[in-house]
């Protein structure tokens, strides 16, 4: 057993790309969620727009990478709007179910065989992010004393905590504001809201569109992270984790959601280290009658799904939130 | 009208409860020359109805011929359970469509407004099963309701200078209404945790927050107790003192006799009477509305057919006299 190992990738996951991604998606989550209350779970599927809508933007249609970052973040607007329209006036259970539909199509049109040509079907996109990588500051790998990262690391790691702190900042001013005020009151009773004067609607499509927006700048992270993307980048279990990260976190919180990513993909690396390894050699720590090496991966799913389970009964206000201000309540 | 009512639980209301007497002497004398009929017309309606039909499949849940409130007086709408009340409430503030009907406050039209719009244009109700922000602290609560808020739009939300003045405004005006209604203590309490009456209250001062014209309270005594009940009394009273006109709806009759100028009563969807209390309460046709018209006969088979048949007729000719 290697534990100094074990706590690098561990270590590496919570502080790197994987942390860094999941914050912002659940930045997005926060504000539909925590804050506006509203039940969306096609987070995915405005990762993918975003994400798609960048390297689409450079590869298929041949325009500058910093012309491409705007048309993502518009492809998500144009996808909140189009969301919203016909749901934020019912039901909240209506978004749900129309945004996690809306996430599939979106997966499976772009890596469908006869859009190929724009998306590159199952195979994804490559080559986009030249212009990203030209005005790399890093020369050499940086030395973090746990782990070290190379040069692109590096650099994507300095864009997307930078980011991160940004979307935070950005939630900050916004909820401390009469206007986040408006929101959390949707959340608790929006009919109230209503008969007070406030345009409900317009506040739900506000939050959406921000939400979304902050989904697909997770989707360019994910796209500048690996320099390529693909249909899988962006199935279902993305927005679960999603929201695994921001209840872990406290939803409401500014920081929940970042605190929550950092501990999510710790212990999730951690488990999965740990199991690989206990699995792994000659003479394994666990006996291949118990679980063998393919299992081993995917028992920290099966831990994360149980943390989840835990986390709602016992503190569904996750490390951040208080109690009694939280929306969701299993007891 | 008891004076001594507010008193009991309200000491600083002693000066107020004689002005009360004086509004309701005035709104009395506003309402002299009203006919007591249902559909009458008033001298100064603020809130004109025509026609209103709301139906649920099969069901009229409300068909009101005409309906007029008077300006700067207390009306009262009654009727027996499912006699439409909250029905009509939610159709004259936009909160639900009528299957036909024009209605106007203030002599603009509100067919087609949204709720949020006819909020804003003066007109401000309250919910039956009160709807606090309960993750909200109270003083929160009452901030979010003051209307014409800068902070509210998006790009100025992030410039807190455009805000800061206008929000210190509205949280001045939200302490000495929490001050009015005896909820200052509270003041950084979650909504959540205050108890049922203490929640009439919040709304009831937070609907105030919008500076609203007319005000229209669903049951605002539904589970209230006695000693709050004197004082949600007072508060009431003082809304009409103040010049707003409060329309109501309650099934508590001494509220309504104690309180109201006016009562409009409604059965089976229809307005079937209006009046002063006093007038309205001692009408047979309210009567049978709530107890039915034949709770002291006998039932046979041979008078339950003579009861029928008399309801037949009766139902013809009652139809006939609201239109």
């Amino acid at each position: 057993m290697n534990w100094d190992q074990i706590l690098e990738f561990s270590l590496r996951s919570a502080l790197g790309s994987d942390a860094i991604v999941y914050a912002m998606a659940a930045i997005g989550l926060n504000v539909h969620f925590g804050y506006t209350g509203l039940l969306n779970f096609g987070q995915a599927g405005f990762m993918a727009v975003g994400g798609y809508g960048l390297a689409a933007t450079v590869t298929t249609f041949g325009l500058s990478f910093w012309i491409a970052i705007p048309i993502g973040i518009l492809a998500a607007i144009v996808f909140a709007l189009l969301l919203g329209a016909p749901t934020l006036r019912l039901r909240a259970d209506y978004l749900a179910i129309v945004t996690i539909a809306a996430a599939e199509i979106i997966r499976i049109v772009v890596g469908s065989v006869s859009l190929q040509e724009w998306f590159g079907g199952r195979d994804g996109l490559q080559e986009f992010n030249d212009s990203f990588t030209a005005i790399n500051p890093y020369s050499s790998s940086v030395d973090l004393v746990v782990f070290t990262l190379r040069p692109n690391d590096a650099w994507v790691f300095t864009v997307g905590w930078i980011s991160v702190a940004l979307a935070c900042l950005l939630v900050w001013a916004l909820m401390r504001s009469p206007w986040g005020r408006v929101l959390k009151s949707i959340r608790e009773d929006e009919e109230a809201v209503r008969s007070l004067g406030k345009n409900v609607y317009s506040y739900k499509m506000q939050a959406l569109v921000l939400g979304g927006v902050f989904g697909g700048i997770a989707g360019f992270l994910v796209a500048l992270d690996q320099a390529a993307i693909n249909p899988e980048n962006f199935s279902t279990d993305v927005t679960f984790f999603a929201y695994t990260v921001l209840i872990l976190g406290g939803a409401a919180r500014v920081l929940g959601p970042v605190v929550g990513a950092i501990m999510f993909w710790f212990l999730i690396s951690l488990l999965g280290n740990f199991f690989t390894q206990a699995t792994a050699g000659p003479e394994p720590l666990i006996s291949p009658a118990i679980m063998d090496g393919t299992q081993a991966s995917l028992v920290r799913f099966i831990a994360a799904g149980l943390g989840l389970v835990l986390l709602i009964i016992f503190r569904p206000q996750g490390i951040f939130g208080d109690k009694r201000e939280i929306a969701l309540d299993a007891r | 009208m008891p004076a001594d009512t507010t008193d009991t639980t309200d000491t600083t209301d002693t000066t107020d409860s004689t002005d009360s007497t004086v509004g309701t002497a005035k709104a009395a004398a506003a309402l002299s020359d009203v006919a007591r009929e249902p559909g009458a017309t008033k001298p100064d309606a603020i809130l004109v109805a025509d026609g209103i039909r709301r139906q649920f499949g099969g069901l009229t849940a409300v068909d009101v011929g005409h309906l007029e409130v008077q300006r700067g007086v207390i009306t009262a709408l009654i009727g027996p359970n499912g006699a439409g009340k909250t029905t009509f409430f939610n159709l004259l503030t936009g909160f639900d469509r009528p299957d036909a009907g024009s209605w106007t406050f203030n002599g603009r039209s509100l067919d087609g407004i949204a709720a949020y719009k006819v909020a804003r244009l003066g007109m401000v109700r309250t919910f039956q099963l009160t709807k606090v922000l309960s993750k909200l602290t109270v003083i929160e609560n009452m901030r979010l309701a003051a209307t014409g808020q800068r902070g509210e739009s998006f790009l100025s939300a992030l410039l807190p200078m455009r805000w800061r003045g206008q929000e210190r405004a509205n949280t001045e005006r939200a302490d000495s209404l929490l001050g009015r209604f005896t909820l200052d203590a509270k003041r950084e309490d979650f909504a959540g945790s205050l108890s049922g009456g203490q929640r009439k209250l919040l709304e009831m001062a937070r609907a105030l927050m919008v500076e609203p014209e007319l005000v229209m309270l669903d049951e605002p005594m539904a589970g209230v107790n006695p000693a709050l009940k004197q004082s949600l009394l007072g508060h009431v009273k003082t809304l009409r003192d103040e010049g707003r006109t409060v329309l109501f709806v309650e099934h508590d009759m001494d509220m309504v006799r104690d309180i109201s100028d006016w009562v409009v009563v409604m059965a089976q969807g229809q307005i079937v009477a209006e009046g002063p209390p006093d007038n309205v309460m001692a009408n047979q046709v309210v009567i049978d509305a709530y107890l039915g018209a034949h709770h002291d006969s006998d039932i046979s088979v041979e008078a339950e057919e003579q009861r029928l048949a008399a309801e037949r007729n009766r139902g013809a000719d009652q139809k006939e006299t609201p239109r």
